[in-house]
Protein backbone atom coordinates (compact mmCIF):
# COMPACT_ATOMS: atom_id res chain seq x y z
CA UNK A 1 0.00 0.00 0.00
CA UNK A 2 1.30 3.29 -0.89
CA UNK A 3 1.09 6.66 0.60
CA UNK A 4 1.53 9.97 0.65
CA UNK A 5 2.28 13.33 2.76
CA UNK A 6 1.34 16.61 2.04
CA UNK A 7 3.77 19.49 3.12
CA UNK A 8 2.89 23.19 3.81
CA UNK A 9 4.80 26.00 5.25
CA UNK A 10 5.02 26.03 8.85
CA UNK A 11 4.67 22.40 9.75
CA UNK A 12 6.34 20.47 12.51
CA UNK A 13 5.38 17.23 11.84
CA UNK A 14 6.00 15.91 8.76
CA UNK A 15 8.89 14.22 9.64
CA UNK A 16 7.74 12.21 12.71
CA UNK A 17 4.59 10.93 9.67
CA UNK A 18 6.96 10.01 7.32
CA UNK A 19 8.98 7.92 9.68
CA UNK A 20 5.68 6.56 10.98
CA UNK A 21 4.47 5.64 7.93
CA UNK A 22 7.83 4.43 6.41
CA UNK A 23 8.68 2.36 9.11
CA UNK A 24 5.05 0.68 9.56
CA UNK A 25 4.65 0.21 5.45
CA UNK A 26 8.48 -0.29 4.62
CA UNK A 27 8.48 2.26 2.30
CA UNK A 28 8.85 6.18 2.19
CA UNK A 29 6.03 7.60 1.36
CA UNK A 30 5.49 10.64 -1.37
CA UNK A 31 5.63 13.94 -0.66
CA UNK A 32 3.69 16.89 -1.87
CA UNK A 33 4.20 20.60 -1.65
CA UNK A 34 1.48 23.17 -1.19
CA UNK A 35 1.56 24.29 -5.19
CA UNK A 36 1.34 20.62 -6.57
CA UNK A 37 -1.87 20.10 -8.26
CA UNK A 38 -1.53 16.10 -8.47
CA UNK A 39 -0.89 13.60 -5.87
CA UNK A 40 0.99 10.19 -7.22
CA UNK A 41 -1.18 7.04 -6.89
CA UNK A 42 -1.84 5.96 -3.59
CA UNK A 43 -4.14 4.39 -1.04
CA UNK A 44 -3.60 7.02 1.81
CA UNK A 45 -2.80 10.81 2.00
CA UNK A 46 -1.55 12.07 5.22
CA UNK A 47 -1.68 15.78 6.56
CA UNK A 48 0.56 15.87 9.44
CA UNK A 49 0.69 18.52 12.65
CA UNK A 50 1.84 21.77 12.90
CA UNK A 51 1.37 25.12 12.38
CA UNK A 52 0.75 25.99 8.90
CA UNK A 53 0.91 29.36 7.24
CA UNK A 54 1.29 30.54 11.48
CA UNK A 55 -2.31 29.87 12.43
CA UNK A 56 -3.18 33.21 10.83
CA UNK A 57 -7.01 34.20 10.05
CA UNK A 58 -8.00 30.61 12.08
CA UNK A 59 -5.81 27.46 11.90
CA UNK A 60 -6.08 25.80 8.50
CA UNK A 61 -7.77 28.38 7.22
CA UNK A 62 -4.79 29.19 4.53
CA UNK A 63 -3.65 25.96 4.22
CA UNK A 64 -6.82 24.69 3.10
CA UNK A 65 -7.04 27.40 0.02
CA UNK A 66 -3.65 26.36 -1.20
CA UNK A 67 -3.78 24.21 -4.62
CA UNK A 68 -2.37 21.10 -3.39
CA UNK A 69 -5.89 20.36 -1.34
CA UNK A 70 -7.93 21.13 -4.28
CA UNK A 71 -6.08 17.78 -5.40
CA UNK A 72 -6.85 15.95 -1.69
CA UNK A 73 -10.33 16.49 -2.11
CA UNK A 74 -10.79 15.37 -5.76
CA UNK A 75 -8.50 12.20 -4.38
CA UNK A 76 -10.94 11.84 -0.97
CA UNK A 77 -14.09 12.07 -3.58
CA UNK A 78 -12.44 8.66 -5.85
CA UNK A 79 -12.06 7.47 -2.09
CA UNK A 80 -8.41 7.73 -1.46
CA UNK A 81 -8.05 7.06 2.51
CA UNK A 82 -6.54 10.61 3.92
CA UNK A 83 -6.25 11.00 7.75
CA UNK A 84 -5.15 14.43 9.01
CA UNK A 85 -3.54 14.86 12.45
CA UNK A 86 -3.52 18.34 14.87
CA UNK A 87 -3.05 20.67 12.09
CA UNK A 88 -3.67 18.45 9.64
CA UNK A 89 -7.41 17.67 11.08
CA UNK A 90 -7.94 21.71 11.18
CA UNK A 91 -7.13 21.63 7.54
CA UNK A 92 -9.75 19.16 6.58
CA UNK A 93 -12.44 20.94 8.40
CA UNK A 94 -11.47 24.17 6.60
CA UNK A 95 -11.39 22.77 3.48
CA UNK A 96 -14.86 21.61 4.07
CA UNK A 97 -13.84 17.51 3.64
CA UNK A 98 -15.03 17.06 7.29
CA UNK A 99 -18.03 18.90 9.09
CA UNK A 100 -17.71 21.35 11.98
CA UNK A 101 -15.10 23.36 13.28
CA UNK A 102 -11.87 23.49 15.84
CA UNK A 103 -11.74 26.31 18.10
CA UNK A 104 -9.42 27.77 20.87
CA UNK A 105 -9.23 25.32 23.70
CA UNK A 106 -11.58 25.88 26.65
CA UNK A 107 -8.82 26.53 29.04
CA UNK A 108 -7.05 29.22 26.93
CA UNK A 109 -3.89 27.13 27.12
CA UNK A 110 -1.82 24.99 24.55
CA UNK A 111 -1.94 21.20 26.08
CA UNK A 112 0.93 19.29 25.52
CA UNK A 113 0.60 15.91 27.37
CA UNK A 114 -1.21 12.13 27.02
CA UNK A 115 -4.54 11.60 27.22
CA UNK A 116 -6.85 8.23 27.01
CA UNK A 117 -8.38 7.75 23.87
CA UNK A 118 -11.41 5.56 23.30
CA UNK A 119 -12.27 3.07 20.14
CA UNK A 120 -15.60 5.13 19.66
CA UNK A 121 -16.10 3.18 15.86
CA UNK A 122 -14.18 0.35 15.84
CA UNK A 123 -16.12 -0.55 12.20
CA UNK A 124 -13.77 2.25 10.05
CA UNK A 125 -10.94 1.23 7.58
CA UNK A 126 -8.80 3.36 10.17
CA UNK A 127 -10.09 1.60 13.50
CA UNK A 128 -10.10 -1.89 12.53
CA UNK A 129 -7.48 -3.66 14.24
CA UNK A 130 -8.73 -2.10 17.42
CA UNK A 131 -11.66 -3.46 19.47
CA UNK A 132 -14.78 -1.54 20.00
CA UNK A 133 -14.88 0.58 23.08
CA UNK A 134 -11.04 -0.08 23.69
CA UNK A 135 -8.87 2.93 25.05
CA UNK A 136 -5.42 3.82 23.94
CA UNK A 137 -3.35 6.11 24.91
CA UNK A 138 -1.76 9.07 22.20
CA UNK A 139 0.10 12.34 23.15
CA UNK A 140 -2.20 15.34 22.16
CA UNK A 141 -0.04 19.15 21.56
CA UNK A 142 -2.37 22.23 20.27
CA UNK A 143 -3.79 25.10 21.14
CA UNK A 144 -7.55 24.97 18.94
CA UNK A 145 -8.53 21.22 19.65
CA UNK A 146 -12.22 21.95 20.91
CA UNK A 147 -14.24 20.47 18.67
CA UNK A 148 -17.38 22.46 17.63
CA UNK A 149 -20.87 21.22 15.62
CA UNK A 150 -24.17 22.89 14.96
CA UNK A 151 -27.07 20.11 16.68
CA UNK A 152 -28.08 19.11 13.61
CA UNK A 153 -24.46 18.41 12.48
CA UNK A 154 -23.69 16.93 15.95
CA UNK A 155 -26.90 14.73 16.04
CA UNK A 156 -25.70 13.00 12.62
CA UNK A 157 -22.66 12.80 13.59
CA UNK A 158 -23.33 10.83 16.92
CA UNK A 159 -25.98 9.13 14.82
CA UNK A 160 -24.14 7.71 11.92
CA UNK A 161 -20.98 6.65 14.03
CA UNK A 162 -18.98 9.20 12.33
CA UNK A 163 -17.40 10.02 16.14
CA UNK A 164 -14.81 7.31 15.92
CA UNK A 165 -12.35 8.74 18.93
CA UNK A 166 -13.25 10.14 22.00
CA UNK A 167 -11.48 11.36 25.28
CA UNK A 168 -11.78 9.16 27.67
CA UNK A 169 -11.78 8.94 31.93
CA UNK A 170 -11.80 12.50 32.01
CA UNK A 171 -8.69 13.32 29.99
CA UNK A 172 -10.58 16.06 27.58
CA UNK A 173 -8.06 18.23 27.18
CA UNK A 174 -9.39 21.10 25.17
CA UNK A 175 -13.52 21.23 25.83
CA UNK A 176 -14.47 19.94 22.60
CA UNK A 177 -18.11 18.62 22.12
CA UNK A 178 -19.36 15.45 23.66
CA UNK A 179 -15.65 14.83 24.18
CA UNK A 180 -14.98 14.32 20.28
CA UNK A 181 -11.27 13.47 19.47
CA UNK A 182 -11.61 12.48 15.88
CA UNK A 183 -14.24 12.12 13.21
CA UNK A 184 -14.37 10.53 9.79
CA UNK A 185 -16.90 11.34 6.64
CA UNK A 186 -19.81 10.15 6.01
CA UNK A 187 -18.04 8.22 3.27
CA UNK A 188 -16.07 6.69 5.60
CA UNK A 189 -12.57 7.33 3.89
CA UNK A 190 -11.98 10.95 5.05
CA UNK A 191 -10.62 10.77 9.20
CA UNK A 192 -9.38 13.43 11.18
CA UNK A 193 -8.29 13.66 14.76
CA UNK A 194 -6.34 15.74 17.49
CA UNK A 195 -4.22 13.59 18.97
CA UNK A 196 -0.82 12.52 17.45
CA UNK A 197 -0.83 8.33 16.86
CA UNK A 198 2.44 8.64 14.58
CA UNK A 199 4.11 9.57 17.92
CA UNK A 200 2.94 6.28 19.36
CA UNK A 201 3.85 3.46 17.31
CA UNK A 202 7.40 1.72 18.73
CA UNK A 203 8.83 1.17 21.68
CA UNK A 204 11.23 3.99 21.63
CA UNK A 205 8.04 6.56 21.74
CA UNK A 206 7.36 4.78 25.42
CA UNK A 207 4.54 2.53 23.52
CA UNK A 208 3.16 1.44 19.95
CA UNK A 209 -0.87 2.15 20.72
CA UNK A 210 -0.89 4.11 17.80
CA UNK A 211 0.71 1.52 15.32
CA UNK A 212 -2.63 0.10 14.60
CA UNK A 213 -4.21 2.83 13.18
CA UNK A 214 -1.96 3.13 10.54
CA UNK A 215 -1.37 -1.18 9.82
CA UNK A 216 -5.79 -0.98 10.05
CA UNK A 217 -5.14 2.06 7.14
CA UNK A 218 -2.40 0.24 5.31
CA UNK A 219 -3.84 -2.89 5.54
CA UNK A 220 -0.68 -4.21 7.04
CA UNK A 221 -0.37 -6.87 9.31
CA UNK A 222 0.02 -6.53 12.82
CA UNK B 1 -10.99 53.53 -4.47
CA UNK B 2 -13.53 51.84 -2.57
CA UNK B 3 -12.41 51.45 1.34
CA UNK B 4 -14.55 48.55 2.79
CA UNK B 5 -14.87 46.82 6.72
CA UNK B 6 -15.47 43.43 7.46
CA UNK B 7 -16.57 42.77 11.08
CA UNK B 8 -16.14 38.78 11.70
CA UNK B 9 -18.50 37.63 15.15
CA UNK B 10 -18.87 34.31 16.64
CA UNK B 11 -22.39 32.73 15.86
CA UNK B 12 -24.71 33.20 18.68
CA UNK B 13 -24.47 29.34 20.79
CA UNK B 14 -20.81 28.95 19.96
CA UNK B 15 -18.49 29.14 23.16
CA UNK B 16 -16.01 32.18 23.36
CA UNK B 17 -13.17 31.34 26.09
CA UNK B 18 -11.80 34.17 24.44
CA UNK B 19 -14.45 36.55 25.23
CA UNK B 20 -15.26 34.77 28.44
CA UNK B 21 -11.72 35.28 29.66
CA UNK B 22 -11.78 39.21 28.82
CA UNK B 23 -14.65 39.16 30.41
CA UNK B 24 -13.19 37.93 34.00
CA UNK B 25 -10.53 40.28 33.29
CA UNK B 26 -12.75 43.01 33.28
CA UNK B 27 -14.23 42.46 36.67
CA UNK B 28 -10.81 41.85 37.86
CA UNK B 29 -10.02 45.34 37.12
CA UNK B 30 -13.54 47.00 38.70
CA UNK B 31 -15.37 47.15 35.77
CA UNK B 32 -19.01 46.40 37.26
CA UNK B 33 -21.91 44.91 35.30
CA UNK B 34 -20.43 43.77 32.64
CA UNK B 35 -21.96 41.08 31.07
CA UNK B 36 -21.05 38.93 28.19
CA UNK B 37 -17.96 39.61 26.48
CA UNK B 38 -17.75 38.27 22.61
CA UNK B 39 -14.74 38.83 20.68
CA UNK B 40 -14.58 39.52 16.54
CA UNK B 41 -12.25 40.42 13.90
CA UNK B 42 -12.06 43.66 11.72
CA UNK B 43 -10.29 43.51 8.50
CA UNK B 44 -9.71 47.30 6.52
CA UNK B 45 -9.95 46.50 3.17
CA UNK B 46 -9.29 48.84 -0.13
CA UNK B 47 -10.61 47.50 -3.54
CA UNK B 48 -9.66 49.32 -7.12
CA UNK B 49 -13.21 48.36 -7.70
CA UNK B 50 -15.68 51.91 -8.01
CA UNK B 51 -19.02 50.29 -8.27
CA UNK B 52 -20.48 50.07 -5.02
CA UNK B 53 -22.94 46.34 -5.69
CA UNK B 54 -20.06 44.29 -7.34
CA UNK B 55 -17.58 45.55 -4.59
CA UNK B 56 -20.29 44.29 -2.13
CA UNK B 57 -20.85 41.05 -3.91
CA UNK B 58 -16.76 40.32 -4.24
CA UNK B 59 -16.40 41.03 -0.41
CA UNK B 60 -19.23 38.73 0.87
CA UNK B 61 -17.50 36.10 -1.36
CA UNK B 62 -14.39 37.14 0.06
CA UNK B 63 -16.48 36.24 3.32
CA UNK B 64 -17.82 32.87 2.14
CA UNK B 65 -14.10 31.68 0.53
CA UNK B 66 -11.78 32.83 3.48
CA UNK B 67 -12.62 35.64 6.04
CA UNK B 68 -15.20 33.87 7.61
CA UNK B 69 -15.79 30.18 8.66
CA UNK B 70 -19.51 30.33 7.83
CA UNK B 71 -19.81 27.20 10.33
CA UNK B 72 -19.15 29.31 13.65
CA UNK B 73 -18.92 32.66 12.36
CA UNK B 74 -21.09 35.88 10.84
CA UNK B 75 -19.89 38.29 9.32
CA UNK B 76 -21.46 42.16 7.86
CA UNK B 77 -19.84 44.24 4.98
CA UNK B 78 -19.64 48.16 5.39
CA UNK B 79 -18.54 50.07 2.87
CA UNK B 80 -17.15 53.55 3.07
Amino acid sequence: MKSAVVLLPGLNRDRDMIAALTKISGQAPATVWQTDTEIPDVDLIAIPGGFSFGDYLRCGAIAARMPVMRAVAEKAAKGVMVIGVCNGFQILVEAGLLPGALMRNASLKFVCREVKLQIANANTMFTRRYQPGQIIRTPVAHHDGNYFADADTLARLEGEGQVVFRYAEGTNPNGSINDIAGIISEKGNVLGLMPHPENLIEAAHGGSDGRALFEGALGIAA
Amino acid sequence: MIKARITVTLKNGVLDPQGKAIEHALSGLGFGGVGQVRQGKVFDLELAETDKVKAEADLKAMCDKLLANTVIENYAVEIA
